[in-house]
């Protein structure tokens, strides 16, 4: 079948898609989008994790039919329009929040989708809503220093 | 380096101090960006044109003789390529790390669940699944052997390798066994001289080193009949090694280049689809990417063995230890992989960083039809350390000790012997690491006002809002060796080269050191910066062009190809300085490099790197080799067995919720000392994270196997710690030189992993008064054992 969608912005189109393909290997192995990560395939890890119309998903557990005419944004959506580094990738890499990385780009989606609905969150509040994303490098401890970091500088972004 | 006044007229320029980002700095990773842009290609992430997908046949049954293999249905599928067994193999159908025990591809016999039989090349994964499953197999059935009790008695339940086969000094189904014997040993006579004895029966579960990025790579046929592969392993050179008699291929024609690798723990030491896809691409002139599922990679790789450990300590009534004896038995599973090693280190750490005046140990591991067990981070140390902290805490209680005061009077410090005799000849700050971790304020207690469940045993589950749950503190210190041991000859290779690019002076580190995400790669340009002076580095891919960098495990990168890199620097640093005394006849005995520059301390600036350079390049390769170590004596474990021994102690502060048997890890504090810390930040971040595997083993993770069968290879049944299962990880560095080390560095990535666990588990101890000598430690534990 042929499934058309937007990602990161753009129109795309695979071809030859078998129905029982996820959008996550339609992401990786038609259109070019190998960012977002195939860790488990079975939505218990999030590294795959992306925006459909907004909303993180897995996506691993979304048929590639089902994104028809919706609006995908992966990790590679996530810098700014100039090409820098968005503000919570730019607070992963300097909080060394990225070891191996496998777990980045979920974990980078998430964490936008966090700062998004609240923008300084609890340390509890980060621990429940990244706690479907595994890290298995670093014991999590940096990547609450990134989040915190970026809601930070999100935060005195706003009143600037 | 230490900050540097240049006193010279010529000092026009501002150069009085080190590079900020030269080793103690923490510059940031060079491949963070793309990383996070995620545009860092992963071994999973590759693609080629006419790339065809591998995948494996895998046995459903542990134990199994293979009557037949019919191939024909699954190459009738449209879209399959290749479909092979064993006999398509061109050359040596073994392969193995330590010893060449392991089938390729299953030859009349099956001996562990998930072996590979079959090989199928296809234009799609789909295609690939589908044609597997039209394989088939005609199998017969036999009983298992897997329990201690049925390996040992071989004459009854059978060999897992006929005892002709074997290739190493196996015998019965005992892969490997060291022994040790130190001051009297441990007789009755010994025994007679403790006022206090305590014993236990430990039990250690399967852990996986669940990385992430799943194994995979892309072999690519070359014109000139070799092969080149793109992997995510931990050292190419050994791979390469195990290839080649395989693909029938010279080394030379068998090129590796490094892929992106999420992660690794041990887990990538082994072959896993390495020699798979290289048969397929050989045998269809096809590039062959393989990519593993998670389910498929439980199976694919070797997990940490599952130990049975007996322990006897004996102390005098003031806490002096007299005596320890130790039977450890650690299930190596179905293939060698790196038992003998994992048996040289429980064997030669397993009574801990005490001063033991008389030791008996004995430590075997077995051939069975479980899952093979190998490497994973800690490495035979993680097991014991279980052990003997646990009876440390057994023997305190006897006593009526503090636990910590009793690790402290028998704690061992530099210039004391291991039980190998070996002189511990570096700072061993045991005592201190203890205290440390002891004096470390403790978190507030548990806030009945203001609670919030997501803090709480259960967390989310909304399991309790504070009725039932008590709280304990438990400490514990442990001790690994760093780099290769027992004789073995660990060396590394770096090439650095220095020219000029776009008007500055540029180094270039080229190593085939496998970054798994320690950050090795920062380091090595922070190491460049500071040897040479310059500013900007950038790191070659990591590839079998340059010589073997050794793996990267045993805490061993940063020491031993760090070192290399230190190595090539200088050397390249030497080469500039002695061009420029041929070029200007210089005869200053103070010339270094700064700033991009060649520097006198007395006369000021020299010349411009640029300058002296113009248009050649400084282009070095050099090897690391460390001290070198004995084999132990299979008798007596006698012999200067490691290259250098590192500590970390922890404290853990727990939340048990004893209605439900629910733990939650309210903090866990790490002290350890790193000789010299590199890149500090990158240190902290080894230690959260191997403070967290420790966790996961204390209370979660588990493979779990019955009568041979892996029963939850997947991430909904194998729990590793999120987010909200892993608390604040206060981290306090300490920096003693080590004089034998590179910079007085010393190995971080495993201690932490050695010792945390039994932290964990001391703590639960202390909240509830229950025994707990099996890990990981399940609700079931909780609530049904009685009080011991």
């Amino acid at each position: 079948m042929r499934v058309t969608f937007t990602a990161n912005g753009k129109p795309v189109e695979a071809d030859d898609v078998w129905e029982g393909e996820s959008l996550l290997y339609v992401l990786r192995e038609r259109v070019g989008l190998p960012g977002s990560k195939n860790a488990c395939e079975q939505g218990e890890c999030g590294s795959c994790t992306v925006y459909l119309d907004g909303v993180p998903v897995c996506s691993c557990l979304v048929a590639a039919g089902q994104v028809q005419d919706r609006e995908v944004r992966t990790v590679e959506g996530l810098a700014e329009e100039t090409g820098e580094l968005g503000l919570v990738q730019q607070a992963f890499v300097d909080a060394g929040a990225v070891q191996c990385g496998f777990c980045t780009p979920g974990l980078l989606v998430q964490t936008d989708a966090l700062l998004e609905k609240d923008t300084q969150p609890s340390d509890n509040d980060i621990r429940e809503a990244l706690s479907g994303n595994l890290c298995r490098c670093t014991g999590y401890e940096k990547i609450m220093d990134a989040v915190r970091l970026a809601s930070a500088r999100k935060c005195a972004g706003e009143v600037s | 380096m230490a900050t540097r006044t240049i006193q010279g007229q010529k000092n026009l320029q501002n150069i009085n101090q080190a590079s900020k980002d030269g080793i103690g700095g923490s510059p940031l990773r060079p491949d963070g960006n793309l990383k996070v842009r995620g545009e860092f290609a992963y071994s999973s992430d590759l693609w080629h044109e006419d790339m065809l997908w591998g995948m494996a046949l895998r046995s459903p049954h542990p134990r199994a003789n293979i009557l037949s293999v019919d191939i024909s249905e699954a190459l009738k599928v449209p879209g399959v390529y290749a479909v092979l067994t064993h006999e398509d193999i061109p050359g040596s159908k073994y392969y193995g790390l330590e010893i060449r025990d392991q089938p390729v591809l299953a030859i009349d016999k099956i001996r562990y669940h998930g072996e590979a039989i079959a090989l199928v090349a296809a234009d799609h994964p789909e295609t690939a699944r589908r044609a597997v499953k039209k394989i088939k197999v005609e199998y017969e059935v036999l009983t298992p052997i897997v329990t201690e009790e049925q390996c040992l008695d071989p004459e009854t339940h059978g060999y897992v390798h006929e005892p002709h086969e074997y290739k190493s000094h196996a015998y019965g189904n005992i892969c490997h066994e060291q022994k040790l014997v130190s001051g009297l040993g441990v007789t009755d006579e010994v025994r007679a001289m403790a006022d206090v004895i305590v014993s236990g029966d430990y039990e250690v579960g399967m852990q996986d080193q669940a990385f992430l990025g799943p194994e995979s790579g892309l072999a690519v046929p070359a014109e000139d009949g070799g092969i080149d592969l793109y992997i995510a392993t931990q050292w190419l050179h050994v791979d390469r090694e195990q290839m080649a008699p395989v693909l029938d291929l010279p080394e030379e024609k068998v090129r590796l280049t490094l892929a992106g690798v999420g992660g690794a723990f041990g887990g990538r030491e082994d072959i896993s689809m390495q020699i798979h896809a290289c048969l397929l691409a050989q045998h269809t002139d096809k590039p062959v990417k393989i990519v593993y599922s998670r389910d498929e990679s439980f199976y694919g790789h070797v997990h940490r063995h599952p130990a049975r450990m007996h322990y006897e300590h004996g102390a005098t009534r003031d806490g002096k230890l007299v005596f320890a004896d130790c039977r450890i038995v650690l299930d190596g599973g179905a293939y060698a992989s790196a038992s003998p090693a994992v048996v040289g280190n429980a064997a030669s750490l397993g009574h801990g960083p005490y001063v033991i005046p008389n030791v008996k140990m004995h430590a075997i591991a077995l051939y069975s039809n479980n899952p093979s067990c190998g490497a994973m981070r800690g490495f035979g140390a993680v097991q014991a350390a279980f052990g003997y902290e646990s009876q440390m805490d057994k023997l305190a209680a006897e006593l009526g000790m503090d636990p910590v005061e009793l690790r402290q009077l028998n704690a061992m410090s530099e210039g004391d012997f291991m039980p190998t005799g070996q002189q511990i000849d570096s700072p061993a700050p045991v005592v201190e690491l203890l205290q440390r971790a002891k004096d470390m304020p403790l978190p507030p207690p548990l806030d009945t006002e203001h609670l919030d469940v997501r803090a709480l045993p259960g967390a989310l589950s909304n399991t309790s809002h504070g009725e039932g749950i008590v709280r304990g503190v438990g400490y514990s210190v442990g001790i690994k060796n760093v780099g290769f041991s027992e004789g073995f000859d660990d060396y590394s290779t770096a090439r650095v080269r220095l020219e000029v690019i776009g008007g500055e002076p540029v180094a270039m580190v080229h190593t085939a050191m496998a970054e798994v995400g320690q950050g090795g790669v920062t380091v090595h340009a922070q190491i460049v910066r500071t040897e040479l002076g310059v500013e900007q580095v950038t790191i070659h891919p990591a590839n079998t062009e340059v010589g073997s960098a050794g793996s990267t495990s045993a805490s061993r990168q940063t020491y031993m190809t760090g070192g290399a890199v230190k190595l090539a620097a200088e050397a390249v640093g030497r080469a500039l300085i002695e061009k420029g005394r041929r070029r200007y006849g210089w005869t200053h005995q103070d010339i270094t490099l700064a700033g991009g520059k060649v520097v006198s301390e007395s006369a000021g600036v020299l010349v411009p790197m640029v300058d002296l350079l113009g248009d050649e390049a400084i282009d070095l390769t050099r090897e690391h080799h460390h001290r070198p170590t004995q084999a132990f004596d299979k008798e007596t474990g006698q012999g200067f067995g490691h290259v250098q021994y590192t500590f970390c102690a922890n404290r853990a502060v727990v939340d048990v919720d004893v209605e439900l048997g629910l733990v939650k890890v309210v903090e866990l504090t790490a002290v350890q000392d790193v000789g010299k810390a590199l890149n500090p930040l990158s240190v902290v971040g080894q230690i959260q994270g191997g403070c967290t595997q420790a966790l996961g083993l204390a209370v979660m993770e588990e493979i779990i196997v019955r009568d041979g069968k892996v029963r939850n290879a997947s991430f909904t049944d194998y729990l590793i710690p999120t987010i909200l299962d892993t608390p604040p990880i206060p981290v306090d560095v300490l920096e003693l030189p080590d004089p034998h080390a590179p910079y007085g560095l010393r190995g971080v990535g495993e201690a932490p992993t050695v010792s945390a666990t039994p932290s964990i588990v001391a703590a639960i101890r202390n909240a509830t008064g229950l025994a707990l000598n099996r890990i990981p430690v399940r609700p079931e534990h909780l609530t049904t054992e009685q009080p011991g």
